[in-house]
């Protein structure tokens, strides 16, 4: 261990507060009494209470979460799939271009992708609403499921699926009942952080969103525009806590798979 | 033991289960099954026997059909099995990394292949429970693969493919993981369960007892070839090749030129050395340079020359290595060739009758040795 100097405990200090002194003052600021952003007047969750009572905000809170919900299961399955295929399937032409293909969103600028989108369902004649925000959604999320379960599915050891094979499995079998609960954890973990980006994606949704289908992040951002008021401040703190649990358990589900993993490998190599 | 021998591959019209028949597998470059050709009848207990890298799983695979022959064609039971998948065919393989289902307990494992044949719930139980029993795994049911040692885990692993009494099992390596009284059991488990069955066993063993113990016939391979396939007691016997000589068991090799009267050759070997008395059935040419190979066990160890002995020779113990039951003596000739003889022990080793330094005789019969031409 390196020793814990006045220097490194500065830098640490400085790091952190620059990430999170934002959120901790928004934080604070929500349990402000006061109607004034900027005073802080005692302790009080009156806000909180306030947010409950308005419909406008419980409106988009219900659409986010259903997109956030509908996207991330159809991120998962369609993340899965490409990551197996990616994984598993021999040399086929364009194979390379497809996988490259598979994480560019991961690296295109959202704008550029919410734009396209639009252009998309323009063109085909898809009127924007619930559905159009859960396709953009399943588009740009499906990409981090599929880095995810791909790093899973890289290890696993395919004999696994020889030996289901071998005792009778069709693929589809192999694949359901010795290949997708081993990788389990590594694609609920892609689903919670496809559940996260959903939902607090602002710029995606926006191109995405109709009139009837405004979500939290588009409501907070045209209330922001009118002035900060602490019921946003409330609003803001109840979805960090959530997207905080989402990340974490994601974290979490992956680490412990990979150090069940490792136990086992380890056990393995004891023979 | 048999009234009847089993011999099906004398018998020119017994129909073959498994039929190789010029199959080659290629990986890329890489040659790892070169040209060959075999047939494996129903029943028998066939071992595979090789070094680390000859292609034993790779034919263990082709049959199980997770790799298909570069060009030749595979035969099961006179069918051309190339279009059949894995899992519709009637042949079970235990791999050589188990390839146990991690999430799934000892139980489960060895029930998979059950489910998926359709059997009643009792049924599967019932099998289950006496595979367990068999492997002595009844302790272990419900935990998982990674709670249990490695021998245990190839024990499940070997349950798991013999619970579907499949026609053709496959076992790649099964017992290495056992210790030796634990292994010397489930050997006879096996070969007890393949009389019962009628079931016929493929199976890559790298202990060359245990493929001795068990197999009907061996195949000794070396890089994608078969050397020999014959009975263990030809290949021990009689091997074809210096390889397979040296492959199985210990063995002393000299080199020489042979002469031959008959069936009586004579193989000079060393100057100032009585050349070798052997037979052979060879037809060797005069002077022709051969290898004559005779194991530990056949040369007799004594103080004085034996009077009546087709073959003596003298020398020095150079080293005694005490096996318990037997030991071996490392004799070092006049000329500087080592030969190992074997005797049983059969007194206390404080009064065994050579000690290092001693000089000695090493005699053999002129039929306890096998001349080689390559
Ligand atoms: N998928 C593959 N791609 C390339 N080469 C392979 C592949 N599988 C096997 N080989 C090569 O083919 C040769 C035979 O392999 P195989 O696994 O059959 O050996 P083996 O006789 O079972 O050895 P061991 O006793 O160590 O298990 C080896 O040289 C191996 O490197
Ligand atoms: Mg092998």
């Amino acid at each position: 261990m390196r020793r814990f100097t006045w220097f490194n405990a500065t830098s640490l200090t400085l790091g952190f507060a620059f990430l999170y002194l934002p959120m901790v003052i928004l934080v604070i600021y929500s349990f402000n009494a006061s109607k004034l952003v900027t005073v802080w007047a005692g302790f009080s969750t009156q806000w909180y209470g306030e947010l409950i009572r308005n419909e406008a905000f419980l409106d988009a809170a219900w659409v986010t979460l259903r997109v956030a919900f509908f996207s991330s299961t159809l991120a998962a399955i369609l993340g899965t799939l490409a990551a197996y295929v990616l994984v598993r399937a021999n040399r086929f032409p364009g194979r390379t271009l497809f996988s490259g293909m598979i994480y560019a969103p991961l690296v295109m600028p959202e704008v550029i992708t919410g734009l396209s989108l639009l252009l998309l369902f323009i063109g085909i004649g898809l009127d924007r609403g619930i559905l159009t925000i859960v396709l953009a959604h399943t588009t740009f999320s499906m990409c981090y499921v599929s880095v995810v379960v791909s790093s899973r599915l890289a290890s696993f050891d395919i004999s696994l699926e020889e030996a289901a094979l071998d005792l009778g499995c069709s693929p589809f079998e192999a694949f359901r009942l010795v290949t997708l609960p081993i990788i389990a954890p590594a694609v609920i973990s892609g689903w919670l952080l496809a559940f996260t980006l959903s939902l607090d994606d602002l710029v995606i949704a926006s191109f995405a969103a109709g009139p009837s289908s405004t979500t939290l992040p588009i409501k907070i951002f045209s209330a922001v525009r009118l002035g900060v008021s602490p019921e946003i401040n409330a609003l803001s703190t109840i979805m960090i806590a959530i997207v905080t649990v989402g990340v974490i358990s994601a974290s979490l589900i992956s680490k412990r798979s990979a150090v069940r993993q490792e136990t086992e490998t380890r056990a393995a190599e004891r023979i | 033991m048999n009234q009847t021998v089993f011999a099906p591959w004398n018998d020119p019209e017994a129909k073959p289960l498994i039929q190789f028949k010029q199959v080659t597998k290629k990986f890329g470059e890489f040659v790892a099954i070169d040209a060959l050709s075999l047939d494996i009848f129903e029943q028998e207990f066939f071992a595979l026997l090789g070094p680390s890298g000859c292609g034993k799983t790779t034919m263990m695979r082709m049959l199980a059909g997770f790799e298909s022959p570069s060009s030749g064609s595979i035969l099961l039971a006179g069918k051309d099995i190339a279009p059949v998948p894995p899992n519709k065919r009637a042949v079970n393989m235990m791999f050589q990394s188990y390839a146990l289902f991690p999430h799934l307990s000892v139980w489960d494992n060895i029930a998979f292949g059950l489910r998926r044949g359709g059997g009643s719930k009792e049924e599967i139980a019932a099998r289950v429970e006496e595979m367990l029993r068999l492997t002595r795994l009844t302790k272990f049911a419900r935990r998982k693969p990674h709670q249990i040692s490695g021998g245990q885990r190839q024990r499940v692993a070997l349950a798991r493919s013999l619970a579907k009494a499949p026609k053709l099992l496959l076992l790649d390596e099964p017992l290495g993981a056992l210790d030796k009284k634990l292994r010397q059991d489930t050997q006879f488990e096996l070969m007890d369960i393949q009389e019962k069955t009628g079931t016929t066993f493929v199976i890559v063993t790298h202990d060359q007892e245990e493929a001795m113990t068990v197999a009907s016939r061996v195949a000794v391979m070396d890089e994608g070839r078969l050397i020999q396939v014959s009975t263990p007691d030809v290949i021990y016997e009689a091997p074809n090749s210096v390889y397979v000589a040296d492959f199985i068991g210990d063995v002393n090799i000299i080199e020489g030129a042979a002469a031959q009267e008959g069936d009586a050759v004579t193989i000079t070997w060393a100057e100032g050395q009585p050349p070798i008395n052997a037979r052979s059935t060879l037809s060797l040419s005069p002077g022709q340079k051969v290898h004559f190979a005779i194991r530990p066990e056949k040369l007799t160890i004594s103080a004085e020359r034996p009077d009546d002995a087709a073959n003596a020779m003298t020398g020095k113990v150079l080293d005694i290595a005490y096996l318990g039951n037997i030991s071996t003596y490392h004799v070092e000739l006049p000329s500087g060739q080592v030969l190992k003889a074997q005797s049983a022990n059969t007194r206390r080793i404080a009064r065994r009758s050579f000690t290092w330094e001693d000089t000695v005789w090493l005699s053999w019969t002129n039929t306890a040795g096998v001349v080689l031409e390559k």
